[in-house]
């Protein structure tokens, strides 16, 4: 293997190691502390709803105008019908393979 | 450990297996692109497996970017999952150290959301419910990177068959699912408008971890409500 392959190796490896790291870290912290003060908590209780929320919100804006329409029918018809992600999921990808492969 | 419980979380897995399929395909043809092996790609889908710090690890390979800063990068993509593993901390006490290994190993997103709604609507987080839904994503994300990295030039343009709505829309779907949550609508709303703001002026991965810290700032600054104090109610499933 020449020594440039090889670093890629070791580079993987590395990206392993942090990502397994981030994945224990809270965790090990959790468990050391005695109590968890209350602000913690609730700060703790937020992280789903917030860190996902970056993972929709950018691709609502930046997405273009198919996927934003997309995501605003899926998330109507979702609440309105009380339906699961699943089917969440089909509903978006129907109405922007529509609106790129029949309106446009 | 028990069978009925390992199918139960593979059969829980499966629709998130479907829906991640196309993006471990999609990294396996970008990482071929970006300069690795075949090898490479599939050691890295399954030594790293974090698809969105996966593809930031690429581009920056791709473009040549110093190795200590694609490790940084990497682990600040992937910094939430720390959050993750306080989080289900309570849910997993019980299980044995080289389970907690493993457990961590497979935290992924979907891992972690299901995990917590499974915990919060009061039914049992077994060993063998959470390798049940962790291995149903974890071996065909392998497989798919492989297709991927073989049949790179198949996939074509991944708007054309409508692949990246499928991320999106499925975050969200989760985000809905808790919304019984205490302050869902304060949180989501700041962390909507930092995460675009990020995006608009740092630019991403940034946005993640700009956009979170946002709303659990927020979270941890606000008075504590009444409801908070009362136990927390059975969330409804998304």
């Amino acid at each position: 293997m020449d020594p440039q392959h090889l670093n890629l190796i070791y580079l993987i490896i590395a990206a392993a190691v942090a990502t397994f790291l981030t994945r224990v870290g809270g965790y090990i912290l959790i468990t050391q502390m005695k109590q968890i003060p209350p602000r913690l908590e609730a700060a703790l209780n937020a992280v789903p709803a917030a860190v996902l929320t970056t993972l929709v919100a950018p691709a609502f804006v930046y997405g273009g105008l198919d996927v934003t329409i997309a995501m605003f029918v899926a998330f109507a018809i979702a609440l309105g019908f009380n339906l699961s992600t699943l089917r969440m999921l089909v509903i978006g990808w129907v109405v922007v393979m529509l609106i790129r492969h029949v309106v446009l | 450990m028990t069978k009925d419980e390992f199918w139960e979380g593979v059969r829980g897995g499966f629709p998130i297996m479907l829906a991640a399929s196309p993006f471990g395909a999609l990294f396996g043809a970008l990482a071929v692109d970006n300069g690795f092996t075949i090898a490479d790609a599939v050691f890295m889908s399954a030594t790293v497996y974090a698809g969105a710090s996966q593809m930031v690890g690429i581009e920056l390979f791709g473009n040549h970017v110093q190795p200590w800063l694609v490790v940084l990068s990497v682990f600040a993509v992937n910094f939430r999952h720390v959050l993750y593993s306080a989080s289900i901390a309570k849910y997993v006490r019980h299980f044995t150290f080289g389970q907690k290994f493993l457990a961590f190993f497979l935290l992924v997103d979907p891992q972690y959301a299901e995990t917590e709604k499974r915990g919060e609507r009061g039914l049992a987080i077994t060993f063998s419910w959470y390798l049940g839904f962790g291995l149903v994503i974890y071996i065909p994300w392998i497989i798919n990177t492989l297709v991927g990295a073989i049949f790179g030039q198949m996939i074509g343009d991944p708007k054309a068959i409508g692949l990246d709505v499928l991320l999106p829309v499925y975050f969200m779907g989760l985000v809905m699912g808790f919304r019984k949550r205490d302050r869902f609508l304060p949180i989501v709303t700041v962390s909507a408008l930092a995460s675009v703001a990020g995006m608009h002026f740092v630019g991403s991965p940034w946005h993640v971890s700009i956009g979170a810290l946002a709303g659990i700032v927020l979270a941890a600054c606000l008075p504590p409500s009444e409801r908070a104090a009362a136990p927390t109610g059975v969330e409804k499933e998304a």
